[in-house]
């Protein structure tokens, strides 16, 4: 393999101060400095010896018909290696995360603006581009559907004709209903009743390291694909029908992730580079531009969501309908699990007996969303968030005292009937950010003359001095689920050895978890150092070598591979202790208490959430040491020349698939919640608007790297601002994009980016290793809607759409 | 693409004879994008970047003779007092590594209505210097935008350097994006109030397929300020008066709906930077008149 600049292991010292760089302590990650000085190696900085550059051609249309395709003068090219497209795929044509409906190259119709129709392979990048500038594609543009009016009128264009999986209509990807209680009879008994419209634009993930890759075909036939993606094995799942091979010769590994946030879960060039590398016989990069990055990769779902909420006159909810449809686009990707979160999840935080809720996906001909941080529950918490403070001011009751006389609670039953069974401190989470102190008013108001506009609505452009400037306050609290649900079986696989290196004990994980820039091998390494009392612990590179990791999404990732991390080293230390007692036994009695599959967890927490072993003998400080600390026998010494390798399966509890019906069923494995309180300053004139201040408040159960955990917070809180106030994707009636670039698509910079303070709750899930929640998505739910309503507050607008943009403030 | 690098300002007017169709390139922040997207594939590139004279500054008696590639990071930096407006539309240009390397000579060359240097250009009157190998000429910047991403140079022109007069009175600038920073202009409005002359002048940015000044509030205001006896007195102006110019100013704007914003929104926006600028730019004004009449430094 002749590759250069490849994932290399990283060693991790990890110790921090005083600390032992196990969980709990907030050890730094060994890619940060890497990345903040330039020097880090993403997916787009592989090279290959005598590599070719690949090149997509996209489609300029969101509906049409291939008439004719002739690639000949681009073949003609001094430079090109090989032009293909439909009718050279060697096997399987379509690929897909749920379900296979997309076209690895158009076959005779393209159903989206970008989508791919031919790739080129050339010896210089600029070659490719210029060849694939000369297929000749004859398109017949054909009608469009853009919405769900046009996606179910009599005699719309059907996307993928032919479908008979029981939706109401072909154009219909998923539909689920949560029906409980009477619906009828509570609105009879609400004393208010309000009802709201709400949409959400279409968010982009706008990850900073386009998509990239390198495919190299290997002697045996198949490929090695050094990539940055989400998750390995459902990449190779989906690669190995495509390229005509068994999934043991498709081998994956991953390079530098430069973000992903869902936007690397479904394949983009993977396909592309692999079949040009094997059709060529040479290795084959891909680089997609920022650009082409905004048609390869799936969005976040734009919404239209309609809400009724009733309440009695003491301010308990009576009530619940929604309909929630979201825009699929083209092509599946992941808008089935998508709607079942936007449908179990769409009441809200809430304890609410009567509930109708009805989510669905179209297919159309935009852009094809799927996975984004937030899955679903992002646009539903816009809405019931807005509703809720709807609901307060119709009562006259202060929104965080409404919010909290509703809040669930641990015990409370969800809309799917499933009972939350772990600590839900909805209303603890609004009470922390109430309470936090107030920023100072006025804070652009210097001791010179002129004000500090930097603390301005409009910043730097210098649009005001603090004319029309208006304040505003507004709360929101969302829930989340976290783990792959609906009965999927979600698992992680870690595989963990323990030996003697210059008579120190090394370990070494080695997992297929995809570090997309969340820290997980920090926290890997952290989990290492606390099961197996060692100091040096070696994460190997994630590659398809190993089993799955699942995805690096839904927040799982600590609570999964993490948890696989914990048991694999257990079975470890539980080993180590076998031979200790084999080889040592007869020299302290207790020795006798190191019993197999005991565990060897520090403290010897019987009983504990964590399952640890008893009192018996444990890891700690590089030896094995009783419960009272006296030392048995040095780790390297009980390992020798032979190390301790083992690699095992972690399962979540199994959940179970929502009735079709009624949406009834234990659907999720954990909820995580978060709350927000938005001060805002608005320029009421201009419409403009600066956050002043995004304080949060979230349980994380336990929190495994509590510098990570902050971090996951103020960054979903920001892209949850981006989506109120900025981010969008624009799209034609005709559905062609329009601000495909970061010139106009725009997301927060510095000077967008509030002061976040932070409240982090730990009460521990006894279902989840070590106690802890998933964190990262949580904060992008309730951000949003807090900063929206204290736009409102500063306004006195209903604002029903995100982002909201100065238009809808100026009222022109 | 062929890449012209001529060592000097004389080579590179050659040069420019030559290959009349060679696009200039200094700090490339607009052209590189362009060429990036694919949306502009120049034959020939005539680099700038050797000719050290266009990334210097002078002045010739009251007047700023500002280089070509003289980066936006230095007019804020430096030239704050002579020229204030530019340098506060300097501030709204991009990020730091933009304004480190991007220079008037750009905005001016690719000539779009959002270039934030224009609204300011305008307001302060400046003339842009052109030379070919057939000579040297200045064009009142008023007549230098000519269309849509056109403007008055000749094919074998290359813009040398801008000529902008040292403020006389309080200049301001002000400008509508979606972002509290590195934002494209929604629109923009520059506003320069020139007690020397007793004239008042103006730009507007985005809102019309090319710069424009407000010609019509500019009259307005300066009849106001001459008949009420104004410049003299430093009195306060009449809320009237500022919204009147206000509504004129917007009555220039000649905007589309697009990506970024819609017609009606950017008139608004004018409306609105119109009538703040001009309380701001007045507010300065009767400070330094004020400070005259106790004894300070004599008003300009």
């Amino acid at each position: 393999m002749g590759a250069t600049r490849i994932p290399t292991a990283l060693t991790q010292e990890g110790r921090t101060g005083t600390g032992t760089g196990g969980i709990g302590e907030s050890t730094l990650r060994p890619d940060g400095t890497l990345k903040v000085t330039g020097e880090f190696a993403y997916s787009s900085d592989l090279w290959h010896e005598d590599m070719l550059w690949g090149h997509t051609l996209r489609s300029p249309h969101a509906h049409a018909e291939i008439r004719s395709l002739d690639v000949s003068a681009a073949l003609a090219v001094p430079g090109v290696y090989a032009v293909l497209t439909h009718d050279d795929l060697p096997a399987g044509t379509h690929y897909g995360l749920e379900r296979a409906d997309q076209p690895v190259l158009a076959e005779d119709v393209v159903r989206f603006h970008g989508e791919p129709v031919a790739i080129v392979a050339a010896d210089h990048p600029e070659t490719a581009r210029r060849a694939a500038e000369r297929i000749r594609v004859d398109y017949a543009v054909l009608p469009v559907v853009t919405d769900e009016a046009s996606a179910t009128a009599p005699g719309a264009p059907l996307l993928h004709p032919g479908r008979g999986d029981g939706t109401p209509h072909p154009n219909i990807v998923h539909r689920q209903p949560v029906r409980r209680g009477d619906v009828a009879a509570a609105r009879a008994r609400a004393d208010v009743v309000v009802r709201g419209e709400y949409e959400v634009g279409m968010q982009d993930q706008a990850f900073l390291g386009p998509e990239s890759g390198l495919a190299v075909p290997a002697e045996d036939g198949g490929i090695d694909l050094y990539i940055a993606t989400q998750w390995l094995h459902v990449d190779r799942r989906q690669l190995a029908p495509v390229l005509g091979l068994p999934e043991e010769k498709v081998r994956l590994t991953l390079s530098g992730v430069g973000g992903a946030f869902g936007a690397r879960e479904d394949l983009s060039m993977q396909a592309h580079a692999c079949l040009l590398a094997l059709h060529t016989g040479r290795p084959v990069k891909i680089v997609y531009n920022r650009y082409e990055s905004f048609f390869g990769h799936v969005h976040r779902h734009p919404a239209k969501l309609s809400y009724e909420h009733g309440a009695t006159s003491d301010g308990k909810l009576t009530h619940v309908t929604a309909r929630i449809v979201l825009d699929g686009g083209a092509y599946a990707s992941s808008s089935p699990a998508v709607v079942g979160n936007a449908a179990s999840l769409g009441a809200g935080p809430y304890e609410i007996g009567h509930v109708d809720i009805e989510a669905l996906a179209l297919y159309t001909n935009n852009p094809p969303c799927g996975a984004m941080r937030g899955f679903g529950a992002v646009q539903a918490c816009f809405a019931y968030e807005a509703q809720m403070d709807k609901l307060a001011r119709e009562l006259g009751l202060d929104p965080v005292d409404f919010r909290q006389r509703n809040a669930m609670s641990q015990g409370s039953l969800m809309p799917t009937g499933q009972r939350v069974d772990s600590p839900a401190p909805v209303a603890e989470l609004l009470r922390r950010v109430r309470d936090m102190p107030m920023p100072p008013a006025e804070q652009w108001v210097t001791a010179g003359e002129r004000a500090d506009v930097r603390a301005l609505p409009g910043g730097l452009s210098n649009t005001t001095h603090g004319e029309g400037v208006v304040r505003g306050v507004g709360y929101a609290v969302g829930i989340k689920n976290v783990g792959f649900s609906e009965g999927f079986d979600d698992y992680s696989t870690a595989r963990v050895r323990l030996e003697a290196v210059n008579g120190e004990p090394v370990a070494v994980v080695h997992t297929a978890m995809a570090e997309v820039g969340q820290g997980g091998v920090t926290v890997h390494a952290q989990i290492a150092r606390t099961e197996l009392g060692v100091t040096r612990v070696v994460i190997d590179p994630a590659d398809t070598r190993v089993g799955s990791a699942g995805s690096t999404s839904a927040s799982r990732q600590t609570y999964m591979t993490g948890g696989a991390v914990r048991n694999t080293c257990r079975a470890v230390a539980a080993e180590v202790l076998r031979r200790g007692r084999e080889r040592f036994g007869d020299r302290h009695p207790a020795w006798s208490a190191a019993g197999d599959g005991a565990g060897g967890a520090p403290g010897g927490a019987g009983g504990t959430p964590d399952g640890a072993g008893g009192g018996g003998p444990r890891l700690e400080g590089g030896k094995i040491v009783t419960a009272d600390g006296e030392v048995l026998a040095g780790l390297a010494e009980v390992l020798g020349d032979e190390a301790v390798d083992i690699e095992l399966e972690f399962r979540h509890r199994p959940t179970q698939p929502f009735h079709p019906q009624t949406g009834q069923g234990f659907g999720h494995v954990q909820y995580s919640f978060c709350a927000h309180r938005a001060v805002v300053e608005v320029d009421t004139e201009l419409g403009l608007v600066k956050v002043v201040e995004l304080a949060a408040a979230q349980d994380v159960g336990r929190a495994i790297n509590p510098l990570s955990v902050v971090g996951q917070i103020h960054g979903g809180s920001t892209q949850g601002l981006g989506l109120a106030v900025m981010e969008e994707i624009v799209v034609s009636p005709d559905g062609l994009v329009r601000n495909p670039s970061f010139t106009d698509y725009l997301i927060p910079t510095v000077l967008d980016t509030p002061a976040m303070p932070v409240d982090v709750l730990e009460l521990a899930d006894d279902h989840a290793p070590y106690g802890l929640r998933g964190v990262g998505e949580a904060p992008t739910l309730s951000s949003t809607p807090a900063v929206v309503a204290a736009i409102r507050a500063a306004t006195g607008l209903p604002l029903r759409r995100v982002p909201v943009r100065p238009e809808h403030i100026t009222g022109c | 693409m062929d890449f012209l690098r001529p060592a000097g300002w004389e080579e590179a007017l050659a040069a420019k004879a030559e290959h009349p169709d060679a696009v200039p390139i200094a700090g490339g922040t607009d052209l590189m994008v362009e060429i990036n997207f694919g949306h502009r594939r120049p034959e020939r590139l005539l680099d700038l970047t050797r000719i050290g004279e266009l990334g210097e500054w002078g002045t010739d008696g009251d007047t700023v003779l500002l280089g070509a590639s003289v980066p936006y990071t230095r007019i804020m930096e430096r030239l704050r007092a002579e020229l204030p407006g530019l340098a506060l539309a300097a501030h709204t240009v991009a990020s730091p590594q933009i304004r480190n390397r991007g220079g008037v000579g750009g905005n001016l060359g690719t000539a779009s209505p959002a270039g934030d240097a224009h609204p300011a250009l305008l307001a302060a009157g400046a003339e842009v210097e052109a030379e070919s190998v057939r000579g040297s000429r200045l064009i009142p910047v008023d007549a230098f935008y000519t269309g849509v991403k056109r403007n008055a140079l000749e094919p074998d022109e290359l813009i040398k350097r801008v000529h902008i007069k040292k403020a006389a009175g309080p200049q301001q600038f002000s400008k509508v994006g979606t972002r509290n920073a590195m934002v494209i202009a929604v629109c923009a409005f520059g506003l320069a109030l020139h007690p020397d002359t007793r004239t008042v002048r103006t730009g507007i940015g985005s809102a019309a397929p090319t710069p424009v000044r407000a010609r019509a509030a500019e009259d307005f205001l300066a009849g106001v300020l001459e008949e009420d006896g104004l410049w003299e007195s430093g009195a306060v102006l009449p809320p009237a008066a500022a919204r009147r110019f206000a509504e004129l100013a917007a009555g220039a704007c000649n905007p589309i709906d697009d990506v970024r914003g819609s017609a009606d929104y950017r008139r608004h926006a004018v409306t609105v930077m119109a009538r703040r600028t001009l309380g701001w730019a007045w507010e300065d004004y009767r400070g330094t008149t004020r400070r005259s009449a106790e004894g300070g430094t004599p008003c300009a």
